[in-house]
């Protein structure tokens, strides 16, 4: 099952120091990279059909075609924030292999005609960005950053900016935010797809694995890339699976494939040998699936969409038959009600408000009306905010309200006045 | 009392200074800074952060509050941040919180008497498979057990 592309590196010892990278094929691509003419490799990228892998699945070449290039100078970021609940698949490719990444942001900073890269990363990844301070100074050292790479007449600085614990600052538009050093307020989205913008400049955001993919489609050729996975989500994805399961880890997977094998061949089944009950299958944001969906769901973006839920960044959180659901969503909305940035009214109250009732519910206090009002203020917080972040919570309340009501009444019961 | 970034840290700000288009972007290097300098960042730093990038003071302390990362008060000798998300709830982050208090008299958002330790609960941080995890100083522990936990808290000076 287990297919490496951004994931070949992991097993080699000390494949982040430079000399052993450069041995195993570090670096190989940006001969051939900058023998193309730039927009030749966003064409290479879009024809692989490569998608974002922070959560959105958007098409990256695509997105790399909005950079005006009328305008100087001009940025990509490299989306490090990983906060997404479930997730811990970026930092496996800035520990094991953070050159990797450094050739991917060569690569597309080459195309797409960025000036200057930055790598933000959440600060409480210190280790890990540590390991790639010290990479991207391996870099300059051997003129693989700097002005005139391999004597290609590209220059490139890249710098290493560190987040202060806020998981808002993942979604693009806060990360720029946070960037030019502000708080990490999303931004209002533009009417017409265009670029992101940092300081007025051209930007564009690509997660951290989507960039550490580019090197192999450009080195390998988009078919290379398409051989793997399905029409619609060509490629491989780094999944991860934590919970209550056997083996918890990272596996770099083709999309496509059965969750319910990868639960039980590469996790090793529900811990302890308990019985399945649900999985989030893509970070907290993506609603729950019982483990009846499970069995029917595959690993790509339009199964997963279909069935209601989403791919999201690939972090599978598996809950055995003793798991309680009313407390599982309580947990997560109290992280929502934490990290809500709070600009929008229906967000900053609302996430407040669900937590507050699911207290009182499961205090035993709650009644039928709880219920209703938790999807009340569920339906009040979509669509009308200024990002993602408000609606993607009230799809995890309905999830978990739909799918295990009787759980949510069981509390009633327990009222004691 | 002042504050003045010490020579090393000097240092870094100059070279950060060429590394963006507006100095503002040195904002939260600089809190950053200042917090490993003194152990928090006292209201003596932000006025010296914010007359070195000609902003307000209270603009500063916006951005100190709104990362939790960032301390506005001192914290005890060993900091530890028990992850208390999803994936560490089901892998048995009560049971640690519950150890740290009755054996080690360490409490959620409290520092000991002693001012040794310090117990912050934290949102996700990106150790989901290795849950139950905390971050002790910055560094993570995965796999956390209540016996791992003493061997890890009797093993500091
Ligand atoms: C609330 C929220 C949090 C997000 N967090 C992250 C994150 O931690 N890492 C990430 O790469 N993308 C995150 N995203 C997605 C980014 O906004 C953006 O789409 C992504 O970084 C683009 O890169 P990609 O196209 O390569 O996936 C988040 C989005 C939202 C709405
Ligand atoms: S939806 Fe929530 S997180 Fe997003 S901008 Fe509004 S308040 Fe902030
Ligand atoms: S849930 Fe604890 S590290 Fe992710």
């Amino acid at each position: 099952m287990i297919q490496r592309i951004v994931s070949r590196k992991f097993d080699i010892p000390d494949a982040h120091r430079i000399d052993v990278a450069l041995l195993h094929g570090g670096y190989a691509t940006l001969s051939k990279a900058f023998a193309m003419e730039p927009d030749a490799i966003t064409t290479e990228i879009e024809r692989s059909g490569l998608r974002g892998k922070g959560g959105g699945g958007a098409p990256t070449g695509k997105k790399w075609r909005l950079m005006p290039k009328t305008i100087s100078p001009s940025y990509l970021v490299v989306n490090a924030d990983e906060s997404e609940p479930g997730t811990f698949k970026d930092r496996q490719i800035l520990q094991y292999d953070p050159h990797l990444l450094i050739e991917g942001i060569i690569v597309s900073a080459y195309a797409m005609g960025a000036d200057h890269a930055y790598v933000y990363i959440r600060g409480e990844y210190k280790a890990f960005h540590d390991r790639l301070v010290e990479a991207v100074e391996e870099a300059y050292e051997r003129g693989y950053l700097g002005e005139n790479i391999r004597n290609s007449g590209f220059n490139l600085s890249l710098s290493v900016h560190r987040g202060a614990g806020a998981y808002i600052c993942g979604e693009k538009s806060a990360l720029l935010e946070s960037l030019e050093g502000k708080r990490g307020h999303p931004r209002l989205k533009p009417a017409k797809p265009e670029c992101e913008w940092y300081f007025g400049h051209p930007a564009t955001v690509n997660n951290v694995e989507t960039i550490a993919t580019v090197p192999f489609i450009v080195q390998e050729g988009f078919e290379a890339y398409r051989a793997y996975g399905t029409d619609q989500s060509p490629g491989t994805m780094l999944f991860a699976m934590s919970g209550h399961i056997s083996r918890p880890g990272v596996y770099e997977l083709p999309f496509g494939l059965r969750m319910m094998e990868v639960i039980d061949e590469l996790g090793g089944g529900v811990k302890n040998g308990k019985k399945l009950k649900a999985v989030i299958p893509g970070g907290a944001s993506t609603p729950v699936l019982t483990a009846e969906e499970a069995e029917k769901a595959t690993l790509d973006y339009e199964t997963l969409s279909a069935m209601g839920s989403g791919l999201g960044t690939g972090g599978m959180i598996i809950m055995d038959e003793e798991s309680c659901m009313v407390k599982a969503l309580h947990n997560l909305l109290s992280f929502y009600r934490h990290e809500s940035c709070g600009q929008c009214t229906p967000c900053r109250e609302g996430t407040g408000w669900v937590d507050t009732l699911i207290r009182h519910i499961l205090a035993g206090r709650g009644d039928e009306t709880h219920i209703q009002t938790l999807l009340d203020v569920s339906k009040t917080m979509n669509g009308q905010t200024i990002c993602v972040f408000a609606p993607a919570v009230s799809g995890v309340i309905n999830a978990f309200v739909k799918k295990f009501r009787p759980e949510f009444e069981h509390y009633f019961q327990r009222s004691e006045g | 009392m002042s504050f003045t970034f010490n020579p090393i840290n000097e240092e870094k700000i100059k070279k950060l200074w060429g590394e963006y288009p507006k100095k503002e972007s040195l904002t939260l290097p600089m809190l950053w800074m200042a917090q490993y300098q003194e152990g928090w960042i006292t209201p003596e730093a932000i006025r010296t952060i914010a007359a070195r990038l000609e902003l307000s003071p209270s603009h500063l302390f916006g951005i100190a509050t709104f990362y939790t990362m960032f301390r506005l008060s001192a914290v005890g000798t060993y900091h530890i941040e028990l992850c208390q998300t999803l994936s560490c709830a089901l892998c048995g982050k009560d049971a640690l919180i519950e150890h740290l208090g009755k054996k080690w008299g360490i409490r959620p958002g409290e520092t000991t008497e002693d001012g040794r330790f310090t117990l912050s609960l934290v949102e996700c941080l990106g150790g989901c498979g290795g849950a139950p995890m905390l971050s002790l100083n910055e560094t993570y522990h995965e796999n956390v057990t209540p016996e791992s936990l003493d061997a890890l808290l009797e093993g500091l000076s």
